[in-house]
């Protein structure tokens, strides 16, 4: 054997293990998802079904509001995340700037925690008896306590909150990195050459974090349409569904009632369809030229 | 920057931060009253900790969620490292048109979401008499494109001089990687470390689906069952979180700086 081809060996051998691994916990069950939304039944008794699966889902009820459910939320909570993660991120990456440490640690902060213990502390907050209501009744804004998690709209904006709480500050730290490989001379040129700041944040900072700016939406967009723990821990998913998410409503299909493991994987598949033509959207998006 | 604008930049800041940290500092002040005072709107720590971890333990087995999540995500972490660094640094110093073929696949599978391949995982799983042990929980996301991605972009600046000395010097492959890889990158290490780490502590779907023994329960999941209860003891439920909390806080102020030049490795 060569050395060259020794090597190369070796380099499939380094590759292995984690790529089997994709293939046998990613790529196979998927295969296995597709096939088993096609069939029918209950449990482990399960019969061809052809379309069956994807033709009641776009019947069912529940189904569609948690499909609608999950598209408010992207609408609404990604773009004012990312928007508020982008100023803050050209906030701190003033050269000037005092504590710039500290503030940064602060806004990261709620990403060291858990996604179920965010949702249980929100969902204190914002519960009746909760702090929330607390104050605005010691402030006099409201007479007695609002059921913030018992109101659609209500219940939905408590989830968005949460969310920009929780993932603002992770999204600021990719801005602040991507903003590392800005030259800050450009900035101190375009100033001279008698730039706003807001001029240089739309000609500089936006067009050259483009790339991370994609890369955030694809995360954000792709998390957004597999929430669970939120639905799950903050507002059970209701008031009557109104919060439930595709995936809360796949495993409530599959494992809390009779489980329906063919139809739960239709509806898996659908996010699947919608993960990818997401992305590819967005991919062609991004990469315009202009 | 005038005088004026530099204020109002500090103020936002200072906004801002407070907002990120108040629910946090009201997790912990909660976990020390009592629940009445909670619902009172007290903000102030009080001294009921010691009597809030008493009922906390009497209600529930917070030894064994703790001792399993620990068990889990160290276990999880270690291996993740060592399998997905590898395959990082395989892909890149030894990179041809077939593995770079083998790397696009990979990455592809970044969006299939986890929902997609939960049911076919558990019948699986259950089939061969994985439920309700740390092989389960491991084993879905012990080889993650992300992660093999990062190696891969922090191999690319690893010098192939030195791979080159090494070999002249009598090393094979493997111990180049072992002795001359890992050394020389452990922040990229450090920051796979910790997002492996809290990824895998947080975990709570995959648990829900297949720890259904009570002795596997986790931290989020004891969490999760807690706020079950009828009535809502604030203080026992914010002692609780506050508990699935400070692991990862601690992971995360250790190593938050490297954290940061992961992502930058990563994204670049």
């Amino acid at each position: 054997m060569t050395l060259s081809r020794k090597q190369n060996l070796s380099g499939w051998a380094f590759l292995a293990p984690a790529t089997l691994l994709i293939v046998l916990t990613s790529f196979y069950p998927m295969f296995r998802a597709l096939i088993l939304s096609f069939q029918r039944g209950k449990g482990n008794a399960l019969t061809w079904g052809g379309l069956y699966n994807y033709t009641r889902m776009f019947k069912d009820a529940i189904f569609l509001q948690s499909v609608k459910n999950c598209f408010f939320y992207l609408i609404i909570q990604v773009p004012i995340m990312l928007v508020l993660a982008l100023i803050l991120a050209s906030l701190l990456n003033n050269k000037d700037l005092k504590l710039k440490g500290l503030f940064r640690t602060a806004i990261f902060l709620p990403c060291a925690t858990s996604l179920v213990s965010y949702a249980t502390i929100f969902r204190s907050l914002f519960a009746v008896d909760g702090l929330v209501n607390v104050l605005l009744v010691k402030f006099g804004i409201l007479e007695s306590g609002y059921n913030f998690l018992n109101h659609e709209l209500s219940a939905k904006i408590v989830i968005i909150l949460a969310l920009i709480w929780r993932w603002t500050g992770y999204n600021m730290v990719f801005y602040l990195s991507g903003l590392q490989n800005i030259e800050y001379s450009v900035y101190e040129a375009a100033k001279i050459d008698g730039a706003s700041p807001w001029q240089s944040f739309w000609k500089i900072t936006v067009p050259l974090l483009k790339p991370t700016i994609l890369l955030t939406a694809i995360m954000s967009t792709n998390g957004t349409l597999q929430l669970f723990d939120e639905s799950v821990n903050l507002t059970s998913g209701g008031p009557a569904n109104a919060t439930i998410t595709m995936s809360h409503y796949i495993y409530n299909t599959s494992f809390k009632y009779v489980s329906n493991f063919g139809y739960a994987a239709a509806m898996s598949f659908f996010i699947l369809i919608l993960v990818a033509i997401l992305a590819f959207v967005q991919m062609k998006v991004g990469d315009k030229r202009d | 920057m005038t005088k004026g604008k530099k204020a109002v930049v500090y103020i936002v800041l200072t906004i801002v931060s407070l907002i990120s940290v108040f629910p946090l500092y009201w997790m912990v002040s909660a976990a020390t009253n009592k629940s009445i005072d909670v619902m009172r709107g007290k903000l102030l720590p009080g001294g009921e900790l010691m009597n809030n971890v008493h009922s906390l333990f009497a209600q529930c087995n917070v030894g064994t969620a703790m001792t399993n999540s620990f068990k889990y995500a160290l276990i999880l972490t270690v291996l993740s490292l060592v399998i997905c660094s590898l395959a990082g640094y395989g892909f890149e110093i030894y990179h041809d048109r077939g593995k770079d073929a083998v790397m696009s696949v990979i990455l592809l599978a970044m969006m299939v979401p986890f929902a997609a391949t939960m049911i076919p995982l558990y019948q699986a799983f259950s089939k061969i008499g994985l439920l309700n042990c740390t092989a389960g929980f491991i084993l879905p996301t012990l080889s993650t494109p992300f992660l093999i991605m990062m190696f891969r972009q922090s191999a690319r600046s690893f010098p192939h001089d030195i791979i080159e000395a090494a070999r002249m010097d009598g090393l094979n492959e493997l111990q180049i990687f072992f002795r001359m890889f890992i050394p020389t990158m452990k922040s990229t290490y450090a920051a796979a470390m910790t997002i492996t780490f809290m990824n895998a502590w947080n975990n709570y779907l995959w648990p829900k689906v297949i720890m259904t023994d009570k002795t596997s329960i986790t931290m989020p999941m004891l969490v999760a069952n807690l706020k079950e209860g009828y009535v809502t003891d604030y203080g026992v439920l914010m002692l609780a979180v506050l508990l699935c909390t400070i692991p990862t806080a601690i992971v995360f102020f250790v190593l938050q700086k490297s954290f940061a030049e992961g992502i930058t490795g990563a994204v670049k």
